[in-house]
C-alpha cells in the first residue's frame, strides 16, 4: 500500500507542473489586464509603469514564471492583487468551507442514492419503483443551480424556514480555532453553532447533492439488478434469506463498486459545481473566491486556486483508488 | 431499558422542540433600532481604501466611508462638507499652496488621538509610487508639508483646480500613521481601524462584515448599534434576502423586482439618479472620422424609449457627460432624437438604408443593467436610418485593456462614474486625448480642454467645461445615453437616505 501511495504521489508531480505551466500561461494570454483595471484617468505612462512594477508584471512571462515557481515550491504563492493578502493563507482559510460543503453534499447524495437504489430494487416492477425512477429522472434533468434557486424560493421566501445566504449567522459570537467550522463545533460540543451551520449549509448541500444522488441511484440500481440474478444470490434465496437481507447483505457490496468509482469521478465535478452554488448562496468557499479572482483578473489568486483544485482532484482520485482496492479483492491481490 | 408510550411521546416532543430551536431562523434581522442587516451586492476584497483595485472600485466606497473618514466629505446631494478637514483652501494668489485645518478631538477606533501627522502621512503615502496608489497623479502634486498647530500647509508642484474635490474621492481616506506603521499592510487587512462612524467588529471575506457603532464619532453616534453587511452577490438571492426579512436593506436589484418588492407590505423602495452614466465611446478611426456618421448615430437613438422600455423608466436621458447634479451641467445642450435628420446626414456622406455605413460596437453583457439589450435596441434604431452595426460582446476587463491601449472599436458602450461631480473627472478624463481612459483623441478638443486643467478662475473654468460639452455635442465625439438610477429596497421600519454618489451609508439610516 505504501509503495502504491508513493508511486501515485510521484505520478502527481508532473501533472501539477503541467497544470502550473498551462495556468500561468493561460491567465496571461486571456483578455484582461489587471493593471488596466486599476489605472486612474489621469495616470501618466510613468504611473502605469510604476503600478506594473509594483505587482511584478513588468517582467517577461518566463521570468515571472521562474519567480512564481521558485516561491511556490517554498509554499509562497504570492500576494493577491485584489485582496492584498497571502494567496496560500486566503485559500487555506476558504478551502475548509468548500470541503465541508462538498463533503456534506456527497454524504447526502450517497445516503439518498443508496436508499433510493435499494428501495427501487426492493420494489422492482412495482409502483414505488416507477415513482423512484420518475424522481430520479427529475433530479438528473435539473442542474444544481436551478435546484438552488428553487430551494431559495420555497424554503427561503415562500416558507422562510432556512437562511438564504452565508455559512453562519453573522451575529453569532464564537471564535473558531480552525476553519473547519462544522467539524470543530461538533468536536467541541457546540451544538447550537452546529445547528446554525447545518441550516446554512443544508440548501447548498442539497442543491449540489441532488444531481449526484440521481446518478448514484441510477448506477447502483442497475448494478443491483445485475447482481440479483447471479448464482450466489440464488443460493441466498434457497437458504431462505429475506429480500432486503439479500440486497443489503449479499448484492450491495459487489454492486457498489461501479457506483463508488462514478461517485469519485462525479465528486470532482461536484467540487467544480461549488463555484456557482457558493455564489448563489453567498457561501464563503474557494468557489466564491475564484469568481472574484477571475472578475478582478487577480493572477496570483487564480493560479493558486487552480493549483489547489488540481491537488484536490489528485487527492480525491487517489482516495477513490484506495477505496476501490479495499472493496475489490482482485485489485488488492493483484 | 423499558420504553413507554408516554415516554416516547414526551421524548419526541422534546426532540422536536430542540430541533425547532436549533433550526429556527435568527430573526434579529428586522430593524429594531439596535441592529440592521444589509444584503450588499459586491464583496469587499481589501481593507486598504488607498491602494490596489479596491481603491478605485466605486461600489465599495460606502463600506469604506462607514469605517474611514475622508479629508473632505460629501452630503447626499454631492455638495462638499467637512470631513477630517474642517477648513481648506488655497493660501496664495498663485494657488500653489494650500492650507488644511485638521479636525480636533477626533480619536481612532483604538482610542489613540487623530493628529495632523496622520493627514500628512496619509497624503505622502498616497503619493509614494511604491504603495501602488492608483491616484498618484493627484497626490504627487503635493510636495512640501509643514504643520503648525492643527493647520497643515502644503506647497504644490502646480495649481490643480480639482485637488479639493479629489479629497472627497477615490483613495482620499485618512489612514492611521502609528497603527499602520506598527501592524503593517497584512496586519491592517486583518484588523483595520479608522475614525469613521462604525468600527470593524468581525469580517469574513466573501461572507459578511459586522460593524459596531463608534461611540466617540465626531459626527455623532450612528442610530444603529450594529450593522451587518452580508455579501450577497447574486441578485435573486438579494431579492430573497429582503423579501424573506432576513435582510433589512438591499440595492442593485433588477428593476422589475424593485417594482414588485416596493409594493409589498412591510417594504419600501427608493430610486435615486446616481453619479453613474451610460455612454457610447466613439473612437477616432474609420467611419467615425466622418462627422455626419457620428451625428447620425446620435440623432437616431431614442433615449426616452430606451429608458422607458428597457429600464422601466429608471434612468435620466442625457446629452452630455455631465449629469444634472454635476458642477458643469448645462440643460440647454440638447442633441435630440431625430431619425430623419440622421438619414439626411448619412445621405450627405453617401449612405442609406440600402447602402448602410458599417462599424463595430462593443458592449458588456450583464455588467450594467440591460447593457446588452440597450445596445441591441440601439443597433435596431440605427438599422432604420442606414447604420449597420455589428455587436461584439466582451468582458469589462477586456474593455479596460482595449481602452488603455486605445484599441477599442469604432463604438464601445461603457458606464462612467463621477461622484465628485467635477467636470475634469467626467468630460475631462473621458475626452482629453492624453488621458489613458479617453477614446476620442483629436487636437481640436485637446486644445479646448488643455487650458481648463490650470484655469484658476472657478467661474471661467466651469463655463469653459460647458463650452467643451457643447462642442462635443455639436461634433458628436461621444454618445451619452442616460444617468443610472439606483434601486434600493428596505424594510418600512428603516429610514434610508440615498446618496447621489451611489454609496449606501448605514450611518445615514435611522429607525422609522
Amino acid at each position: 500500500m505504501g509503495a502504491f501511495l508513493l508511486r501515485r504521489a510521484m505520478e502527481a508531480i508532473p501533472t501539477l507542473i503541467g497544470v502550473a505551466i498551462v495556468v500561468f500561461v493561460l491567465v496571461r494570454v486571456v483578455p484582461g489586464d489587471p493593471i488596466a483595471m486599476m489605472i486612474s484617468p489621469g495616470a501618466t505612462e510613468t504611473d502605469i509603469a510604476n503600478l506594473r512594477a509594483a505587482y511584478g508584471l513588468d517582467k517577461n512571462i518566463f521570468e515571472q514564471f521562474l519567480i512564481w515557481g521558485t516561491l511556490a515550491l517554498s509554499g509562497d504563492f504570492g500576494t493577491s492583487i485584489s485582496m492584498r493578502q497571502d494567496v496560500l493563507g486566503l485559500i487555506l482559510g476558504r478551502l475548509p468551507a468548500t470541503l465541508e460543503l462538498a463533503g456534506t453534499a456527497t454524504l447526502i447524495a450517497i445516503m439518498l442514492g443508496v436508499t433510493l437504489a435499494v428501495a427501487g430494487s426492493f420494489w422492482r416492477h412495482r409502483l414505488p419503483e416507477t415513482i423512484i425512477d420518475a424522481i430520479n429522472g427529475l433530479s438528473l434533468a435539473i442542474p444544481d443551480f436551478i435546484w438552488a434557486l428553487v430551494f431559495i424560493l420555497v424554503f427561503g421566501v415562500l416558507v422562510p424556514v432556512m437562511p438564504i445566504s452565508g455559512r453562519m449567522d453573522p451575529r453569532i459570537e464564537f471564535e473558531f480555532v480552525t476553519h473547519f467550522y462544522f467539524l470543530e463545533s461538533l468536536l467541541r460540543g457546540e451544538f447550537a453553532i452546529l445547528g446554525n451551520l447545518f441550516t446554512h449549509g443544508l440548501m447548498p448541500a442539497l442543491a449540489l447533492g441532488l444531481p449526484l444522488a440521481a446518478i448514484i441511484t441510477r448506477v447502483l440500481k442497475g448494478s443491483l439488478d445485475q447482481a440479483l440474478v447471479q448464482d450466489y444470490i440464488l443460493l441466498a434465496r434457497v437458504k431462505g434469506f429475506g429480500k432486503l437481507r439479500i440486497i443489503l447483505g449479499e448484492a450491495l457490496r459487489n454492486a457498489a463498486i461501479p457506483a463508488l468509482t462514478l461517485t469519485g469521478v462525479q465528486f470532482t465535478f461536484l467540487v467544480g459545481g461549488t463555484v456557482l452554488i457558493e455564489k448563489i448562496f453567498s457561501y464563503p468557499g474557494i468557489g466564491n473566491l475564484a469568481i472574484d479572482a477571475v472578475i478582478n483578473r487577480d493572477l496570483p489568486l487564480i493560479q493558486g486556486l487552480i493549483v489547489t483544485f488540481a491537488i484536490l482532484f489528485i487527492v480525491v482520485n487517489l482516495s477513490i483508488d484506495l477505496m476501490y482496492a479495499a472493496l475489490n479483492p482482485k485489485l488488492r491481490h493483484g | 431499558m423499558q420504553f413507554s408510550r408516554r415516554g416516547f411521546v414526551a421524548g419526541s416532543a422534546s426532540l422536536a422542540a430542540t430541533i425547532a430551536t436549533t433550526l429556527v431562523l435568527p430573526k434579529g434581522a428586522r430593524a429594531k433600532g439596535g441592529s440592521i442587516t444589509i444584503a450588499y451586492h459586491v464583496n469587499l476584497p481589501s481593507w486598504d481604501p488607498t491602494v490596489g483595485l479596491s481603491a478605485v472600485n466605486p461600489t465599495i466606497q460606502g463600506i469604506y466611508q462607514s469605517v474611514f473618514d475622508q479629508f473632505i466629505s460629501q452630503n447626499p446631494d454631492l455638495s462638499f462638507t467637512g470631513g477630517l478637514l474642517e477648513k481648506w483652501g488655497f493660501s496664495n494668489d498663485e494657488k500653489t499652496q494650500i492650507f488644511m485645518d485638521v479636525r480636533q478631538g477626533v480619536t481612532w477606533h483604538d482610542g489613540s488621538p487623530f493628529t495632523p501627522e496622520d493627514v500628512v502621512w496619509s497624503l505622502q503615502r498616497a503619493a509614494d509610487p511604491k504603495t501602488g496608489n492608483p491616484i498618484q497623479f493627484v497626490w504627487g502634486n503635493l510636495k512640501k508639508f509643514s504643520v503648525s498647530g492643527n493647520r497643515v500647509t502644503v506647497d504644490l508642484d502646480h495649481f490643480d483646480p480639482s485637488l479639493f474635490p479629489w479629497m472627497a474621492f477615490l483613495t482620499a481616506y485618512v489612514m492611521p500613521k502609528d497603527y499602520y506603521t506598527k501592524v503593517g499592510a497584512e496586519g491592517f487587512e486583518k484588523a483595520p481601524i479608522g475614525t469613521g462612524p462604525y468600527i470593524v467588529d468581525k469580517f469574513e471575506t466573501n461572507a459578511f462584515l459586522r460593524l459596531k457603532a463608534n461611540p466617540n464619532y465626531w459626527g455623532g453616534v450612528a442610530a444603529y448599534d450594529s450593522v451587518v453587511f452580508k455579501f450577497v452577490t447574486d441578485a435573486s438571492a438579494r431579492v430573497a434576502e429582503v423579501e424573506s426579512g432576513a435582510s433589512d436593506v438591499t440595492l442593485e436589484i433588477p428593476y422589475q423586482e424593485y417594482d414588485r418588492l416596493s409594493k409589498k407590505s412591510g417594504l419600501k423602495g427608493l430610486t435615486t439618479p446616481v453619479s453613474d452614466i451610460g455612454m457610447i465611446f466613439l473612437n477616432d478611426i474609420g467611419v467615425m472620422e466622418d462627422k455626419n456618421v457620428r451625428l447620425a448615430a446620435h440623432h437616431a437613438i431614442d433615449k426616452d424609449l430606451i429608458v422607458k422600455r428597457l429600464l422601466r423608466g429608471y434612468g435620466v436621458p442625457i446629452d452630455t457627460l455631465e449629469a444634472p447634479q454635476y458642477m458643469a451641467y448645462d440643460a440647454s445642450i440638447n442633441v435630440g432624437y431625430d431619425p430623419e435628420k440622421s438619414k439626411t446626414l448619412l445621405k450627405a456622406s453617401g449612405y442609406s438604408i440600402d447602402n448602410p455605413v458599417k462599424f463595430k460596437i462593443q458592449t458588456t453583457r450583464g455588467f450594467k443593467p440591460k447593457d446588452y439589450e440597450m445596445i441591441q435596441a440601439i443597433v435596431g434604431m440605427w438599422r432604420k436610418v442606414g447604420i449597420a452595426a455589428e455587436i461584439e460582446v466582451y468582458e469589462i476587463a477586456k474593455h479596460y485593456e482595449l481602452r488603455a491601449s486605445d484599441t477599442l472599436a469604432e463604438a464601445a458602450f461603457y458606464n462612467w462614474g463621477n461622484s465628485i461631480g467635477d467636470p475634469s473627472t467626467s468630460t475631462g478624463f473621458a475626452m482629453f486625448g492624453p488621458s489613458p481612459h479617453s477614446t476620442w483623441d483629436t487636437d481640436d478638443l485637446d486644445a479646448m480642454i488643455g487650458p481648463l486643467w490650470g484655469e484658476k478662475d472657478e467661474a471661467k473654468r466651469i463655463a469653459g467645461w460647458k463650452a467643451v460639452s457643447r462642442y462635443i455635442a455639436e461634433q458628436g465625439y461621444v454618445i451619452p445615453l442616460m444617468q443610472y438610477v439606483q434601486p434600493i429596497v428596505h424594510s418600512d421600519k428603516v429610514n434610508v437616505v440615498p446618496h447621489v454618489s451611489g454609496a449606501l451609508l448605514p450611518h445615514l439610516m435611522k429607525p422609522a
